[in-house]
């Protein structure tokens, strides 16, 4: 027998090569992801590095005025956190209770059917194209809300920040459900044994019990509150404006501008190239994605606490 | 003795009368929203009654209420579509096999996953900004073309994508891998002939959920100079081209009565109806899968 004669068993057919090319394929698809994070932080501070050349960080986070068109140019970004603030604020009083009121019932009161039918209808609310929203804002809820509030302006940051919260509310409602579903029957069942009622379950054991997933979906919640643009933009209006204490209803009541408004109507209007408004735009973006980036990280850090809890 | 008694069953009275009251209160925050979208639809559709017309579909914008139409934003849409699904699909099912098939247990593939997770949640008029920097000012493939537009909102759905298609992976029971590499496949083989096939259905469904949200899209559209009129279809990769969304945006600010109330509301009708049979599809194939499973 000569060796010759034995089967080849290390056959390859370029097989390992095949495998190695097919690997870096599909390791190059999920670096993408790292490279659009790197794209938008480059993008971002590029342009960003161009408008603090020619505005001052510290006037561009103090100053209380912004009017970046017209005469005199101001870039204070301030009246723009504070319409921002104004509009999260309004929509966590409408979604965060009724989320988590919500979540409550999902989790612990309905029966199988109720929840196949409401968790699907709750996603809707989620689905729905945020320009749809903010025409129905402006078309439906302001003229609604005029019945009650006579002097309430045409954009006015009250039905914005209505419309906002009922967005997001499948964002509280789900998340805070998930953390719910994970509590242990065992605890109920404790509080059960020593008489309680399923409120008292509801509220001194599964919400005591879910409170970091609760936290991390309210986060969540709100940042996406920070960044929602197209019904705050279309139903807030676009008047710039720090929020004046003294007047607490006028603020809800009238017109304000968020930062992402801001940079909807910086984008749609025609400063191009190399000006100082259209860098502007970018400083504002950056605000904005460092602000919502954070939430959403420690969003995320909370919620990686309370799966540990119990799993 | 008979105080106790008393004062135990008022207790109980009390304690169940509050236990109801929650429960009905409960109940009535899971409708709230639920009513509220669905008076505001009610609305929408009885407005969009007599201007929601074959006219209204196959015409390009007017200042005219009556003449008003939405066909180029119609079509614009898509067109859109359809280029997002081409570059997002093998993207994102690319990224998926390497996070669930292939990536070790390293830091590495750990901030890959958290980066994607924190993509999901970055501000879609951050998208348009990277959109305008990258695609528009670096690369010049012109304001509000049909290819950035793409590109653009393609890179805002991806990380759904991929989290969607990851879930269907898993779904695939390590039982079939294993026959599978027992019959002697490579691991692409398996990947090819077994994971992907018995996954496709859920990724499908993941993917025309995460269209479905691309199709309703405006920031980024508005920040990459997307123009705010169309007249016509785009005749190439590098036309400009209007949306849905961009369309009714436009029109929104129109004070006119007869397009707040009319044409506008024919618009958000056709953008919604669209957007339901996108979703039902969707639907269609999860469940066909579920009957068959």
């Amino acid at each position: 027998m000569s060796s010759a004669n034995a089967p080849d068993l290390t056959r390859d057919d370029g097989r390992t090569r095949r495998e190695a090319v097919v690997r870096l394929v599909f390791f190059v698809c999920a670096v993408l992801s790292v490279l659009t994070t790197i794209g938008i932080v480059l993008t971002l501070l590029s342009d960003s590095v161009a408008f603090f050349a020619e505005v001052s960080p510290v006037q561009f986070l103090t100053g209380t005025s912004w009017s970046p068109a017209n005469d005199p140019v101001n870039f204070g970004v301030l009246p723009l956190v504070t319409g921002t603030l104004v509009i999260t604020i309004g929509a966590a009083a409408v979604a965060l209770p009724i989320g988590l009121l919500t979540a409550i019932y999902l989790s612990e009161y309905a029966s199988d059917r109720a929840r196949s039918v409401l968790k699907p209808a709750l996603e809707v609310l989620a689905g729905v194209p945020t320009v749809i929203y903010g025409y129905f804002a402006l078309v439906y809820v302001t003229p609604a809300l005029a019945t009650i509030f006579p002097t309430i302006d045409t954009f006015n940051a009250l039905s914005a920040s209505l419309i906002v919260g009922i967005m997001i509310i499948p964002m509280v409602s789900s998340i805070s459900e998930d953390a719910m579903s994970a509590v242990p029957d065992s605890l109920r069942n404790a509080s059960y044994g020593l008489g309680a009622t399923k409120f008292t379950v509801s509220t001194s054991v599964v919400v005591p019990a879910s409170v970091s997933g609760i936290a991390s979906s309210f986060i969540l919640a709100l940042s996406r509150a920070i960044g929602e643009t197209m019904a705050v933009t279309i139903a807030a209006g676009n008047t710039p404006r720090l929020v004046d204490l003294t007047d607490p209803a006028g603020v809800f009541l009238n017109s304000i501008q968020t930062m992402t408004a801001a940079m909807v109507q910086l984008g749609a209007s025609d400063v191009t190239g190399q000006s100082i408004a259209y860098k502007s735009l970018f400083a504002v973006g950056l605000t904005l994605f460092v602000i919502t980036f954070a939430m959403n990280l420690v969003s995320e850090w909370i919620a990686s606490r309370y799966r540990e809890e119990y799993r | 003795m008979a105080t106790d008694t008393r004062d135990s069953t008022s207790f109980e009275r009390v304690s169940r009368a509050k236990d109801i009251a929650f429960e009905y209160l409960t109940l009535g925050a899971t409708l709230l929203g639920i009513v509220a979208l669905a008076v505001l639809l009610s609305y929408v559709a009885v407005d969009a009654v007599g201007w929601l017309n074959w006219q209204f579909l196959t015409s390009p914008p007017h200042p005219m209420p009556e003449k008003a139409g939405i066909f180029p934003a119609l079509v614009g849409s898509i067109f859109l579509m359809l280029l997002i699904a081409l570059i997002t699909f093998p993207l994102g099912v690319g990224a998926a096999v390497y996070l669930e098939e292939y990536a070790p247990d390293s830091r590495l593939t750990k901030f890959i996953q958290l980066n994607i997770a924190n993509l999901a949640g970055v501000p879609s008029v951050v998208y348009g900004l990277l959109g305008l920097g990258l695609f528009v000012q670096l690369v010049s493939l012109g304001y509000g073309s049909l290819l950035v537009a793409g590109f653009t909102i393609s890179l805002l759905i991806l990380p759904i994508v991929i989290i969607s298609a990851q879930e269907a992976i898993q779904s695939v029971p390590d039982s079939m891998r294993q026959a599978s590499y027992g019959m002697g496949a490579t691991k692409w083989q398996t990947i090819k002939n077994v994971v992907l096939p018995e996954s496709l259905p859920g990724i499908l469904t993941g993917t025309i959920l995460a269209l479905g949200r691309a199709i309703g899209e405006t920031a980024p559209l508005i920040m990459i100079g997307a123009p705010t009129t169309v007249f016509g279809v785009p005749n190439g990769p590098l036309a400009k081209i209007s949306a849905m969304p961009m369309q009714i945006y436009t029109w929104a600010e129109y004070p006119d009565k007869a397009f707040q109330h009319g044409v506008l509301a024919a618009g958000v009708v056709t953008l919604l109806v669209v957007l339901l049979s996108i979703n039902s599809i969707a639907i269609l194939i999860r469940n066909r899968y579920q009957t068959q499973s």
